[in-house]
């Protein structure tokens, strides 16, 4: 080994942060105009290897601050203080199709960061890098607790904040792949807000029956979340992501039991039928089946299932009946949900209501369907299974990774502080609220 | 008025044990009065909280890196005040000392908010946030020593190695404390705590198979190991830099340090008696056993010493100069007339702490002028350190630093790569 090698040192700093935490990676004491790759690697509970990796020159100091610095190549350019985790990407002979998200979110994600000599592109795993450090990244802050609900027949997990409380609440709903996903909702509460992430189309209810939920499901976890004792039962919003954006649209302007004080839908459409519940929303969109178009790459796109928007009411939610403060976020390449479209149609209809100072759009251009907490690697296609089915498909996401990330990094700082300005802010006479921000 | 609720928040909210943080306060009313202040509930279920005194700025914020306090457990601009002036709250017993044994998990710290500058104790907090503080960085490994009938901890830094070594030696208190060699390893060194007090054979020949197993260690480079020792393990350490045939330390630091051999079967290695001689020790006016006056009395008959004319590496002497413990400045000054005398004092440093007692320890951690202590024979007495808070933990932070850049220079040094 050379004499020069033993002596690089990188640090990260943090070396343990929340997944929505930026950090910096500093490498010091190599020789100034020194070339060399950081690498970054993950191993997924799935057993599969992701990596990402950037090229970079030492400075007059025999520093590199990736933060600061320009990687003149990799699996990112330019000055990216978070591209070693956004550009992961499964490493060479990997299956394809893949997706990263972590199912336990009481351990935190383990990514090693090394340094290697030059600029490499390949054969890490044979090389011993000239330093590597462990970097722990967390969807849980400390005291952050996770409470599985199954009471009245929910599949749902609860996450509370530390500390005595009480917290506003948020109901989290995600899309059509069904099972409990609860990295965001861990992220929601790591920020101070008691959040349910609900399983509303493989629950434990739906598996043994072979019946979808009904709409009093969701009034159900509502009212989990309304009588906690340590959460504010005045405080709740909903949060929901592609086929939970449908749900979250429906029980904020029809439900009876269901009193939010704001919304944030991702990815998603108002386009539905507006009597029933889960099932004739999945019924409805399937009997546009025909409408399904395939990608060169023999991707599917589902986009064109809801368009063109409808202009019969009786497939809309009523948007001017929408009462509360209303956050959408879509990917104008979404491929997946005609989410951009929808949103015109939403803003249209609240227009001519007048209710439209409630709405705020946030869109982005080359950005994806999957608007995800920041710094974890974009997709533009991935394997899907539909709920309900044995069948996977290679389903087209959309977005260009570079925009798709900053998207998802803008969006989550905006959804937050939304959030918090609706559930924390505001004249709330009698109500001793502490902040667990 | 429509406006957020006052929140508090810390970066990291993990960090290392001897990482800074940053304490803010905002969306409080501007110019308020608050009290900032932490709790932390201890493995031996006791409760430590330190706090100061702020008023918000114009903005509503209180930045504890920037902002005084003006009265609390600490005064001042002191962005670490909020762990190292911890003591324990009303009510505790006398003596405590605050020092984690299990550190793979982290210290536990809840940092909140008050109004105003009184009673906040028993007012429920206007924002708090829980904050880990770890020993251990993200992939040390903890491997327990058995072999070669030694009894030690080793902790080997992440990443595929080798290492430069470190042989960590704490004092009279016995035991297997971890603590400061899980730090070290999470500052790139492969760092081994040992137990030798109870070890029942020789302790310069212990330490000498203990230094020994780290060299010889896979992932150690093994001309690039040194030694940290605290106090009586100054007397292992030292023997192991001057009179080992055996082994060859590339450098060595010792804390509050002690050269001199109480008796003859100290000078042979043979400890068990050391611990014994408490029960004849001078107490002060608050009946706590000065120590100091002990070794001063052995320092001044002649006594047998570690020859450190014969040190051929680097040492670094860490002492305060309030240690009421061991006559740690005195000693210092001797083994530097020594070495004067000898010529080899190019390779002494010395760092002299006003105010500072004997357990330098790890920055951040809470100082104590004197700790409960139970003697060989059951009786409980109090055993005076020295040391003025401020003062002492300002050293803590500074040695502390200079220790891990003088263990970095000759243990990380680009000269002979191992092959």
């Amino acid at each position: 080994m050379d004499k020069e090698q033993r002596c690089v040192s990188l640090s990260v700093h943090p070396s343990r942060g929340l997944m929505d935490e930026k950090f910096i990676v500093l490498v010091q004491k190599v020789l100034p105009g020194f070339q060399l790759t950081i690498h970054a690697s993950y191993h997924c509970e799935d057993g599969n290897s992701w990596e990402a990796f950037a090229h970079y020159t030492a400075d007059a100091s025999g520093t590199v601050n990736v933060s600061q610095d320009t990687s003149v190549g990799g699996t990112y350019c330019g000055v990216e203080a978070m591209g070693l985790l956004w550009s992961l990407r499964p490493v060479p002979g990997s299956k394809p199709g893949l997706r990263l998200r972590k199912k336990n979110v009481q351990t935190p994600m383990e990514v090693t960061i090394s340094v290697y000599q030059g600029h490499q592109t390949e054969g890490f795993v044979d090389q011993v890098p000239l330093a590597s450090v462990l970097v722990e990244r967390w969807y849980m802050a400390p005291g952050v607790r996770r409470i599985p609900v199954t009471e009245d027949g929910l599949t749902a997990t609860l996450f509370l904040p530390a500390g005595p409380g009480p917290f506003p609440g948020i109901l989290d709903l995600w899309g059509g792949g069904g099972q409990l996903v609860e990295y965001r909702a861990a992220l929601l509460a790591s920020h101070g807000f008691a959040s349910l992430v609900l399983d509303y189309l493989t629950s434990k209810i739906t598996m043994e029956t072979g019946k979808m939920v009904d709409n009093q499901y969701f009034e159900t976890a509502y009212r989990v979340l309304q009588q906690h004792p340590q959460i504010l039962g005045s405080r709740i919003a909903m949060l929901g992501l592609s086929l939970g954006t449908s749900i979250t649209f429906r029980m904020a302007v029809y439900s009876q039991v269901i009193k939010l004080r704001c919304v944030v839908c991702i990815g998603g459409s108002h386009v539905q039928p507006i009597d029933g519940s889960v099932k004739e929303i999945l019924t409805f969109v399937s009997l546009n089946g025909s409408k399904v178009r395939f990608s060169e790459k023999n991707e599917m796109i589902w986009r064109d299932l809801l368009l063109p928007i409808t202009t019969d009411p009786s497939f809309k939610v009523d948007m001017g009946r929408f009462q509360c403060p209303l956050m959408l976020v879509v990917g104008e390449d979404d491929q997946s949900w005609a989410a951009y479209d929808s949103a015109m149609d939403m803003k249209e209809m609240m227009e001519r209501a007048g209710n439209s100072h409630l709405l705020t759009i946030l869109s982005y251009p080359k950005t994806g369907h999957l608007i995800e907490p920041p710094y974890t690697p974009h997709f533009r296609a991935s394997i899907f299974r539909k709920v309900g089915t044995r069948e996977k498909f290679m389903v087209l996401w959309g977005g260009q990774t570079v925009e798709h990330s900053r998207a998802q990094e803008d969006a989550w700082k905006k959804i937050l502080v939304f959030l918090r300005e609706n559930l924390y802010g505001g004249t709330n006479p009698g109500a001793t609220l502490l902040s667990h921000l | 008025m429509s406006r957020t609720p006052p929140t508090v928040s810390v970066l990291p909210t993990r960090g290392l044990v001897d990482e800074k943080f940053k304490v803010l306060v905002e969306n409080l009313p501007p110019g308020r009065p608050v009290t900032v202040r932490s709790l932390h509930r201890s493995e031996d279920d006791h409760y430590w909280e330190a706090f100061g005194f702020y008023t918000s700025d114009h903005r509503g914020t209180v930045n504890v890196s920037k902002d005084q306090s003006v009265g609390g457990t600490y005064t001042g601009k002191e962005p670490m005040g909020l762990l190292w002036s911890m003591c324990p709250v009303p009510g505790s017993r006398k003596g405590l000392r605050l020092r984690k044994l299990n550190v793979c998990s982290p210290m536990l710290v809840n940092i909140s908010v008050h109004s105003g500058h009184e009673g906040f104790r028993d007012q429920a907090p206007l924002a708090s946030v829980l904050i880990e503080r770890w020993y251990m960085a993200p992939g040390v490994k903890r491997i327990d020593v058995r072999e070669r009938g030694l009894q030690g901890t080793l902790f080997l830094p992440p990443g595929p190695g080798p290492f430069p070594g470190i042989l960590d030696l704490w004092g009279g208190g016995g035991g297997l404390v971890e603590y400061r060699s899980a730090l070290l390893a999470s500052h790139g060194f492969a760092t081994m705590s040992l137990d030798y007090l109870s070890c029942g054979q020789p302790v310069f020949t212990y330490a000498e198979t203990a230094f020994n197993f780290i060299k010889d260690h896979p992932q150690v480079v093994a001309d690039r190991v040194g030694i940290v020792a605290l106090c009586i393990g100054s007397l292992p350490a030292l023997y192991l830099a001057t009179d080992s045939t055996v082994v060859k330390p590339r450098c060595t630091v010792c804390i509050s340090c002690f050269a001199t051999f109480p008796n003859d079967r100290v000078v042979a290695g043979s400890f068990e008696e050391l611990t014994s001689i408490s029960g004849n020790v001078p107490v002060d006016e608050n009946n706590h056993e000065m120590w100091r006056d002990v070794g001063l009395e052995m320092m001044s008959g002649c006594p047998k010493k570690v020859n450190t004319g014969k040190l051929t590496s680097p040492l670094l002497l860490v002492s305060g100069c309030d240690d009421q413990n061991w006559p740690s400045i005195e000693t210092a000054e001797d083994i530097t007339q020594t070495m004067r005398a000898a010529g080899n004092d190019h390779l002494l440093s010395r760092l002299d702490y006003p105010d500072t007692g004997h357990l330098i320890e790890p920055p951040f951690s809470p100082h104590f002028r004197s700790t409960k202590f139970v003697t060989a024979d059951k009786r409980k007495m109090m055993i005076l350190w020295g040391g003025q808070t401020k003062p002492h933990s300002d050293a803590q932070e500074d040695s502390w630093k200079k220790i891990l850049s003088f263990l970095q220079q000759h243990l990380c040094s680009s000269l002979n790569a191992k092959l």
